[in-house]
């Protein structure tokens, strides 16, 4: 005979045999932390996930299907919609994908130009980062310090290109735009004052009683998970492997900067954290080293190449044969070579890859997107079990996925 | 009148002119012997394996594979040759030319710091192996990949799509899929929320999400004839100049009719 009380009620037919404290609880898409689209199906043994499934909600923008049906330029500033935080680095992602595939050399005043749009956007995705996810851990003021600074690099950002979020700052061949007059002093102030801000949110939060209970030993990422669920970017320099893609296989000058790949020994959310802190000090550092590389520079910022590439403005509206050729271009597009390439870089995010496949044609034949949200989503079904509810969503958040990326 | 000629097995955008001379330049396919690292590596595999052809193209060494051996090849590369990343894992629509896809596998060694492509060709319902034990980064890859070109994937732990719903006919980024959805794209919804006996009523989704009717009163507000939400549109005038009752201090009312409108400037 069971102890009856209100909380185990007594029926003459049934009997309460096993102790059933399994639950299924839908996490999100609704939930504050599951970032816009996720859905996250946890089977719950009391407090702890026995079994994860993401569930990735229906974006249905089809970016693979619109790159195959647009022209390469075309296809440009819809990359920005991806990783809407990071947009730049999408777009310098493909930007770099088809000059690799029509074999094209960029000016290097374009190429330091780059880098320093890249490196900002770099800090301002990790900020963006922090932000969010330590107001998800319970953390507001954090979040109002990190989104001010954000603020400061989408200003020069906006300074630079004149878009906040959608940057498009990057075309293929080059950049569209110089440095505006005083650009480099707005970035100087920036990045010296930069340290001593991160300074600052270490001050709040590395000895932070709450923050370390909620994240150390909390989503520990082993290197063999990592491996073999595709993680890259501070995924999986925080479970110890020392890759980083801007070192390893650098592209434009990032073999001429100095900077350290942080690495995390921990492999658990705090780790990731301290990681990304390190991060933007070394994105700091290489902006410095930056600007007196800008000034030695010739001002050629767009590559010369006429089948490809429009010539700059001032010669299209002075030459007619440019005004021609740029006149193909826009409504015919290019013709690149028939090949494939398979191009990554390092996003704030981890490995963003893509894959073209031309057939001569102006549209590419296939169009397949790598970003490194999606295969951290999926690594969310092994990551998750063994935690705790709550932790839940103290690991999405560390993982700074992006739904843009993933259902693309 | 003859009706023009579409293809149907391609309905994807196409460019209007095409010069008939144009020759498109080939991306250069370097021998595998002039990277020493390659030429080890494909000798392994060669040794195993049947390696119908083998290139270097822009620094990256594509392999082509007989498909039934994928999941033997990928364990080699893993355990053998340390490639120990599958960064991607994708196929490409041939079925137009040939009625094949194209599986492709883009593998990363960190160590060697090196990136490799093995491919193969399919037949459109033939099985592939699911690669997903080796590396668990192919389990949402080949999901996606079922998902979008319904390539058929056998020992998959849990093959389900992806990114659309269970029950959606057809596999959206096929060449035969239309731009605008199919015939049966239109009706999903409706006949999902409403049910199929709706159609004539709600009449087929929109699917061009930048169309704005001026008459349509609940999704949109004709500027200066505003009706309440839902109600018949109207040619009116409605004036919308607004004022606090007895004024607000120092702030004066502002007539529209009274504001000068500069018609040129400079």
């Amino acid at each position: 005979m069971q102890k009856v009380n209100r909380l185990k009620p007594f029926f003459e037919n049934v009997v309460f045999e096993r102790e059933d404290n399994h639950m299924i609880v839908n996490f999100g898409p609704q939930h504050p932390s599951s970032h816009g689209q996720l859905r996250l199906i946890l089977e719950l043994d009391g407090e702890k996930v026995s079994k994860a499934t993401p569930d990735i909600g229906y974006l249905h923008r089809g970016m693979e299907k619109m790159a195959e049906n647009m022209i390469y330029n075309e296809f440009l500033p819809t990359t920005d919609r991806m990783d809407y935080i990071a947009a730049s680095a999408n777009n310098y992602g493909f930007a770099l994908a088809v000059e690799t595939l029509i074999g094209l050399e960029v000016p290097r005043r374009a190429k330091v130009i780059r880098m320093m749009i890249l490196e900002l956007n770099r800090i301002s995705s990790h900020l963006f980062w922090l932000a969010t996810h330590a107001l998800d851990v319970g953390a507001m003021t954090i979040f109002l310090y990190a989104f001010r600074e954000r603020e400061y690099t989408l200003d020069l950002i906006e300074d630079y290109c004149g878009a906040r979020l959608t940057h498009s700052s990057v075309r293929i061949g080059g950049v569209p735009l110089d440095l505006p007059q005083g650009w480099i002093a707005g970035l100087n102030k920036f990045i010296n004052h930069l340290p001593l801000d991160i300074g600052d949110y270490e001050g709040l939060l590395d000895q932070n009683r709450i923050w370390k209970m909620r994240l150390e030993d909390v989503g520990v990422v082993t290197p063999e998970q990592a491996q073999s669920w595709g993680c890259s970017g501070p995924m999986l320099r925080g479970s110890g492997i020392a890759w980083d893609i801007r070192k390893e296989e650098p592209y434009e000058l990032y073999n001429e900067v100095e900077f350290d790949v942080p690495v995390s020994t921990t492999c658990d959310s705090y780790g990731r954290y301290k990681l990304h802190m390190e991060e933007m000090r070394q994105s700091i550092r290489i902006l410095k080293q930056l600007i007196p590389m800008y000034e030695q520079t010739s001002p050629e910022i767009i590559a010369h190449a006429p089948s490809y590439v429009s010539a700059p403005k001032e010669q299209i509206m002075t030459q007619n044969y440019s005004l021609m050729q740029h006149f193909v271009l826009v409504t015919q597009g290019m013709r690149p070579p028939v090949g494939e390439v398979y191009v990554a870089t390092e996003s704030p995010k981890g490995e963003l890859g893509f894959y073209i496949n031309s057939q001569g044609d102006p549209y590419p034949y296939r169009l397949k997107l790598r970003t490194p949200s999606f295969f951290h989503t999926a690594f969310l079904q092994e990551l998750l079990v063994g935690e705790y509810l709550a932790d839940v969503v103290a690991i999405i958040g560390n993982a700074n996925i992006v739904f843009g990326e993933i259902d693309r | 009148m003859m009706r023009s000629y579409s293809d149907k097995q391609n309905v994807q955008k196409k460019p209007y002119f095409s010069d008939r001379y144009f020759v498109a330049p080939q991306i250069p396919k370097d021998v595998v012997e002039s990277d020493e690292i390659f030429t080890n590596d494909l000798s392994v595999l060669k040794a195993k394996f049947e390696i119908k052809e083998a290139y270097i193209q822009r620094g990256q060494l594509v392999v082509y594979i007989d498909p039934k051996d994928n999941v033997a090849v990928l364990k080699t590369l893993r355990d053998e040759l340390s490639y120990n990343f599958l960064s991607e894992h994708s196929a490409i629509d041939w079925l137009a030319k040939s009625g094949e896809f194209e599986i492709f596998y883009q593998l990363l060694s960190t160590s060697k710091r090196k990136r490799l492509r093995v491919k193969c060709f399919i037949k459109e319902k033939e099985v592939l192996k699911s690669v997903s034990s080796l590396y668990a980064s192919a389990n949402w890859a080949e999901r996606e990949m079922y998902d979008m070109f319904g390539v058929i994937i056998s020992g998959h732990p849990y093959m389900k799509r992806l990114l659309m719903p269970d029950d959606w006919f057809d596999h959206p980024l096929r060449k035969t899929y239309p731009l605008h959805g199919d015939e049966v794209a239109q009706w999903y919804e409706i006949d999902k929320i409403f049910g199929k006996e709706y159609r004539d009523i709600i009449g087929p989704e929109e699917r061009d999400s930048a169309r704005i009717d001026v008459n349509d009163t609940y999704r949109f507000a004709h500027l200066n004839h505003e009706v309440p939400f839902g109600a018949e549109p109207s040619q009116e005038k409605t004036f919308t100049d607004y004022q606090e009752e007895g004024g607000v201090f120092i702030v004066k009312k502002l007539k529209k009719e009274d504001a000068k409108i500069v018609k040129e400037r400079y």
